[in-house]
């Protein structure tokens, strides 16, 4: 009979480097749905809320409403919006990714019509006075300088949706918040961690990555800061 | 719409609302959760970001606090205080995790807004010969208020949605009754107990914006909120 082994797993420890060699594929795995996630959510809700932005500063009307739907969806907590939308999904990753583009739209919708507010009306008329008709306004002068604040709401919307998929594990379909939630129920501290840290590293580097092309898609900001 | 009815059913049961399980009990615990953890973060967090903000210093901490609450998951943090020797303790993984992730926003918000009181006023103070206490207390605390209270709002906004999380890692509140739900396999109580939290935040939004509209006003937002 041979002894129990005397690893770090065996021990259960926070820290573990076999947890890294050993569940190598799990992880890999993990890492994919939750970009899988986020990825998508974001990208959807990003197609959604431009026009929804557009046309609530077109139509003055639309405004209200449009902010008050928002407020109200994004103050609903993370767990009892993917458990409203279980009738109507079901058990399943569409289920994730539906509540994960609510709660991005509400913060981008939000930040892109603050940067289209924002627009100096003199710049606005400068750009009729040379005859610009409104898409052309819309495409060339008024979408361009309310990017900074719209690539700033893309970028909270993208870190919360990192966090808020973990949440997905009650569905089964959270990414690293799957482990997370198998971890808590075997006690198992290392894959916890591991996939703890994890979701912060991924959430960070998503940050830095649309950081780097927010300063690519707006040279001038950097021009007038120098 | 099938569901919708059922959930109505599951809610209409008087059994549902009695007991350990029911939904009083729970409702209970999650107001005494949000209460007690937004108490406790103010008292961490307003004093700190008061002083912070009349010394004018540790902007950055104050600012860059948030950002970083924001990406670390809520779950996350359940999860690891439930596995450290805290876990023991009934309660206690849930409160510090819904304390630290209160005390981000009542910090930045207070912060920002103790820093964002106009300059001449706080100059025009000193040159009738206030101390700084008196500063701090008179003119701008109070001027910094409608700030610090958006910063309370969405403290105690994040604090009901945390808690409602806490249910996954055992923690008490109506979010257990939307994991039961879970386990029961039970839609209809999974969708009853969303409604009950979904409700019960909009209750706690819709409280603070009656009390900023109630607000005399000078302590309301002005247009830039």
């Amino acid at each position: 009979m041979t002894a129990p082994p005397d690893d770090c797993l065996a021990r259960n420890e926070w820290i573990c480097g076999d947890y890294l060699s050993t569940r190598r594929e799990i992880l890999t795995d993990a890492v994919l749905q939750h970009l899988e996630l986020t990825a998508l959510s974001v990208l959807i809700a990003l197609a959604i809320a431009l026009p929804l932005a557009v046309l609530a500063r077109r139509w003055g009307l639309a405004a209200g409403p449009v902010l008050a739907v928002t407020t109200v969806l994004y103050t609903i907590p993370s767990l009892a919006m993917f458990s409203l939308l279980l009738p109507v999904y079901g058990l399943s990753e569409t289920l994730v990714i539906a509540g994960l583009v609510l709660y991005s739209l509400t913060l981008l919708v939000r930040n892109i019509l603050a940067g289209l507010r924002a627009v100096p009306e003199d710049t606005r008329q400068a750009a009729r006075g040379m005859g610009y008709g409104p898409i052309r306004l819309l495409l060339t002068v008024e979408l361009p300088l309310a990017l900074p604040a719209a690539m700033a709401g893309l970028r909270i919307a993208t870190v919360s949706a990192v966090s808020l998929a973990t949440v997905g594990a009650i569905v089964g379909f959270g990414g690293l918040g799957n482990l997370i939630y198998s971890g808590m129920n075997t006690y198992f501290k290392a894959q916890v961690l591991t996939a703890s840290v994890l979701c912060v590293v991924i959430a960070v580097l998503a940050d830095l990555l649309l950081l780097g092309v927010q300063r690519l898609l707006t040279p001038w900001t950097r021009a007038a800061r120098a | 719409m099938n569901t919708l009815t059922d959930a109505w059913d599951w809610l209409a049961d008087s059994a549902h609302w009695a007991g350990d399980d029911g939904i009083w009990h729970r409702l209970t615990q999650h107001l005494v959760l949000t209460v007690v953890c937004l108490l406790i973060s103010c008292l961490i967090a307003l004093p700190v970001a008061l002083v912070l903000g009349h010394l004018g210093k540790g902007g950055a901490l104050a600012v860059n606090i948030s950002n970083v609450g924001r990406a670390v998951p809520t779950f996350a943090v359940l999860v690891l205080l439930l596995l450290t020797p805290l876990g023991k303790w009934g309660e206690g993984p849930t409160v510090v995790a819904l304390v630290l992730f209160a005390v981000p926003p009542l910090l930045t918000n207070a912060y920002v807004g103790m820093r964002g009181v106009d300059r001449s006023v706080v100059q025009a103070a000193r040159g009738m010969g206030m101390t700084g206490r008196q500063m701090l207390w008179r003119v701008e605390a109070p001027l910094a208020l409608p700030l610090i209270m958006s910063g309370v709002r969405i403290a105690a906004v994040q604090l009901v949605a945390t808690a409602t999380i806490a249910a996954l890692a055992g923690g008490g509140g109506l979010g257990r009754i939307i994991t039961a739900g879970f386990n029961l396999a039970s839609t209809p109580q999974v969708v009853a107990g969303a409604v009950l939290v979904a409700v019960f935040a909009l209750l706690v939004e819709g409280v603070f914006e009656a009390v900023e509209r109630l607000a005399p006003g000078w302590a309301r937002k002005t247009g830039k909120g």
